[in-house]
């Protein structure tokens, strides 16, 4: 993940608190998605940002979960994600992600 | 787990869904987005 996306995000978390903070992901593969969710949740697996050793332990979903899109509008849903459905392989994302929960949790 | 009153970092990718895009869907749910990032790998 990029470096100044690190700083950003650790100063997010800085300024808004761990405890309500939840990052939701649109990466387009497993790999990079479970990549950025390892980044957020247990900190820079690469030691190449500032995150490195820094685990936020922030709850980390991707948008074509669910779990979340079940909870946003459907006619929205299905404007900006519904193309995307059909070419990402949403349960592979899901088990990538389902790994970085389990270990951090 | 709530989206609703959660605090969102909203953090898409150029060649999947973008920040922006993630921003959108997850106000829906009653979420406040405090950081919207799009990365992109080139």
């Amino acid at each position: 993940m990029d470096l100044d996306d690190q700083s950003l995000i650790m100063r997010a978390a800085e300024e808004h608190g761990k405890e309500q903070l939840v990052v939701v992901l649109g990466q387009p593969d497993p790999d990079s998605a479970e990549l950025a969710a390892e980044t957020v949740h247990n900190g820079d697996p690469t030691y190449a940002g500032p995150l490195a050793g820094v685990s936020l332990g922030l709850p980390v979903y991707h948008i074509l979960e669910d779990e979340i899109q079940a909870q946003v509008d459907p006619a929205k849903y299905e404007a900006e994600i519904g193309p995307m459905t059909l070419t990402l392989d949403k349960e592979k994302i899901r088990e990538g992600l389902d790994r970085v929960r389990a270990a951090g949790a | 787990m709530e989206l609703k009153g959660k605090k969102v970092i909203a953090l898409g990718e150029r060649d999947g869904v973008p920040g922006t895009a993630i921003a959108e869907l997850v106000k829906t749910a009653g979420a406040d987005v405090v950081l919207t990032l799009t990365q992109c790998y080139v």
